[in-house]
């Protein structure tokens, strides 16, 4: 039986997959941030999402402020070296323009609560929590006795998102992907959810995914849908593709302090723009050209092959 | 031959990266996050230890940047690195697992045991400052070895007698919660300020002032601290970076004025 083509456009994979009320993650730590789909998402209204990312960078900024969110499930709450995420501020520190509800967790109690998930466990423990307020915060947070006879220990539970939206350097048309440089928890978080959508910088033929099988984070099986969207994790960046857009990132904290700025940021660059590569097109070919990157590819490695097989192939 | 001295401010963070670079000597494994131990790994590792190995939260082990990484999750930390794991390898059998000697950390408040305030300003539900939360910090506290902070101001909002919130706790409380629950790490071991270093010799103890910066007196220190801090036996003044260290630091280091103000 033939492998099913997964291969869609992301206008019609976000229509398909993405509802109102639903909770969506979209990860990524540093690399390989789904901007694309994320602006997809805000360009056809989707409402009173819970939001889930580790580190919601600025593309929570943008998604929040779209009126998309109601929920942010998150570990880190700044933009890298850009400083601070103001509209998140403005939502916490003063409900501006109204509030925004926060569950909040560590780092790797995201990562737990994503492997639980991905492993349908009814939790997961962690040694971290003891003496910090983030239990109180945090009710989720709690603590279990170890059933061996150690010291009491903090879990937390699985994090079960609709939909999982990561991006990658290629896939094949049947969803098999294959991502390098750093992976952050997208096989976990895609694992965890009902349904994932894969962009991808490039569509491979099946024999190229083939010959390097443990460079493939997410097989078929774990993903609904693929779609090729070149350039779809601009400003953050894809390792061999193009370099993170560091201009950029300091572009947005003075745009990030002015609500009204934001959204005619986002009326610009979002609503006016249809997709993809009409927003690279306006970012122009100049600024896209400062992002490339130097080749530096890796040895290439020798799976092998059995023997017999071999001769058969070639008899 | 002697070395001579910079006259840079005892509060630049030349002074501060030189210092917290020396802190480096004989440490195997740190986790480096981003901004001044940036400067402070980059230097040990042209100064007293090229052999520190550099491990960042996103993943990457053994790197040897070519250029002044922008983030912890730049790229030019991956390109000739020894590794990328996974997020649930790099926090659970890197750091928790206890392969991490020193953790870098930062913070907005310090308490006298070294917990950590990288959350809130104010009151949780209505926060003056809504600061960047836990990030692994949370993680590398309890799991380091030790840790190193460094803070960019000495005054009793940044080191107060209570923290609005705790992030990051000290052994110290996570033993008053549960003294089956100790952690693994030492904690906060050395706190560098622009005004003094600060460091906890035992475990469950509290730090008190270890270096005065030039020109500065142990009772200045204690002035802009939050609580009744102690001195150490052997208090002494805060050896002064080399020429060659903040040479290295502007010219070599951080060309682009990226870290350097």
């Amino acid at each position: 039986m033939a492998a099913p083509d997964k291969v869609t456009d992301l206008s019609s994979a976000v229509a398909a997959h993405v509802r109102d009320g639903m909770t969506v993650a979209l990860e990524g730590f540093g690399h390989l941030i789904p901007f694309a789909a994320g602006h997809e998402i805000i360009r056809q209204g989707r409402r009173d999402l819970t939001f889930c990312r580790m580190t919601p960078d600025l593309l929570a900024d943008q998604m929040i402020a779209a009126g998309c969110v109601s929920k942010l499930v998150a570990s880190f709450f700044a933009s890298g070296s850009a400083g601070s995420l103001h509209e998140v501020r403005r939502r916490v520190e003063n409900a501006d323009p109204q509030p925004l509800e926060v569950e909040e967790y560590s780092h790797y109690g995201m990562v737990c609560r994503y492997q639980a998930g991905a492993a349908g466990l009814p939790f997961f423990p962690l040694r971290s929590y003891a003496g910090s307020d983030l239990p109180k915060l945090n009710p989720l947070i709690r603590k279990v006795s170890d059933p061996y006879g150690g010291p009491d220990i903090y879990v937390v539970p699985p994090l079960r998102p609709d939909v999982t939206i990561v991006h990658a350097q290629r896939a094949d048309r049947s969803g098999n992907v294959q991502m390098w440089g750093i992976v952050g928890a997208q096989q976990e978080a895609a694992y965890a959810a009902e349904t994932v959508i894969a962009t991808v910088e490039e569509i491979v033929e099946e024999d190229v995914v083939r010959s390097d099988p443990n460079r493939t984070v997410l097989p078929s099986h774990a993903v609904t849908a693929v779609v090729e969207c070149p350039g779809g994790a601009h400003p953050s960046y894809t390792q061999g593709h193009y370099d993170r857009d560091n201009a950029f990132y300091r572009e947005w904290t003075p745009i990030s302090r002015d609500r009204e700025a934001v959204l005619g940021w986002l009326e610009e660059w979002v609503h006016q723009v249809p997709d993809r590569a009409a927003y690279l097109d306006k970012l122009g070919a100049e600024r896209w050209r400062g992002l490339g990157v130097a080749p530096r590819p890796s040895q290439p490695v020798d799976f092998g092959r059995r023997r017999v097989a071999a001769q058969e192939v070639a008899s | 031959m002697s070395t001579p001295l910079s006259d840079v401010a005892p509060s630049s963070t030349e002074f501060l990266a030189a210092v917290a670079a020396r802190q480096l000597v004989g440490k195997h494994r740190v986790f480096a996050g981003v901004g001044l131990p940036t400067l402070a790994v980059d230097l040990a590792r042209r100064t007293v230890n090229p052999d520190v190995e550099l491990v960042y939260e996103s993943g990457v082990c053994g790197a040897q940047p070519e250029g002044l990484a922008e983030g912890i999750a730049d790229s030019v930390l991956v390109s000739g690195a020894a590794a990328v794991l996974s997020m649930p390898a790099l926090f659970g059998y890197v750091l928790q697992r206890g392969h991490v000697d020193v953790g870098f950390l930062g913070a907005a408040q310090i308490d006298r045991w070294g917990s950590l305030n990288t959350s809130f300003i104010g009151a949780w539900d209505k926060p003056a400052v809504r600061l960047p939360g836990a990030g692994g910090a949370a993680e590398i506290m309890p799991n380091a070895g030790e840790c190193i902070v460094v803070l960019r101001r000495h005054d009793p909002g940044a080191l107060p007698a209570q923290l609005d919130f705790c992030t990051s706790p000290s052994p110290v409380r996570a033993h008053e919660e549960d003294p089956r629950m100790v952690p693994r790490g030492h904690g906060v071991s050395t706190v560098i300020t622009p005004m003094a270093v600060l460091r906890r010799p035992d475990k469950l103890g509290e730090l008190e002032i270890s270096e005065v910066h030039p020109g500065l007196t142990v009772d200045q220190v204690r002035a802009a601290t939050g609580w009744d801090i102690r001195v150490a036996d052997d208090v002494r003044e805060t050896g002064r970076p080399t020429v060659e260290e903040v040479r290295l630091l502007r010219d070599e280091i951080d060309t682009v004025r990226l870290y350097l103000r």
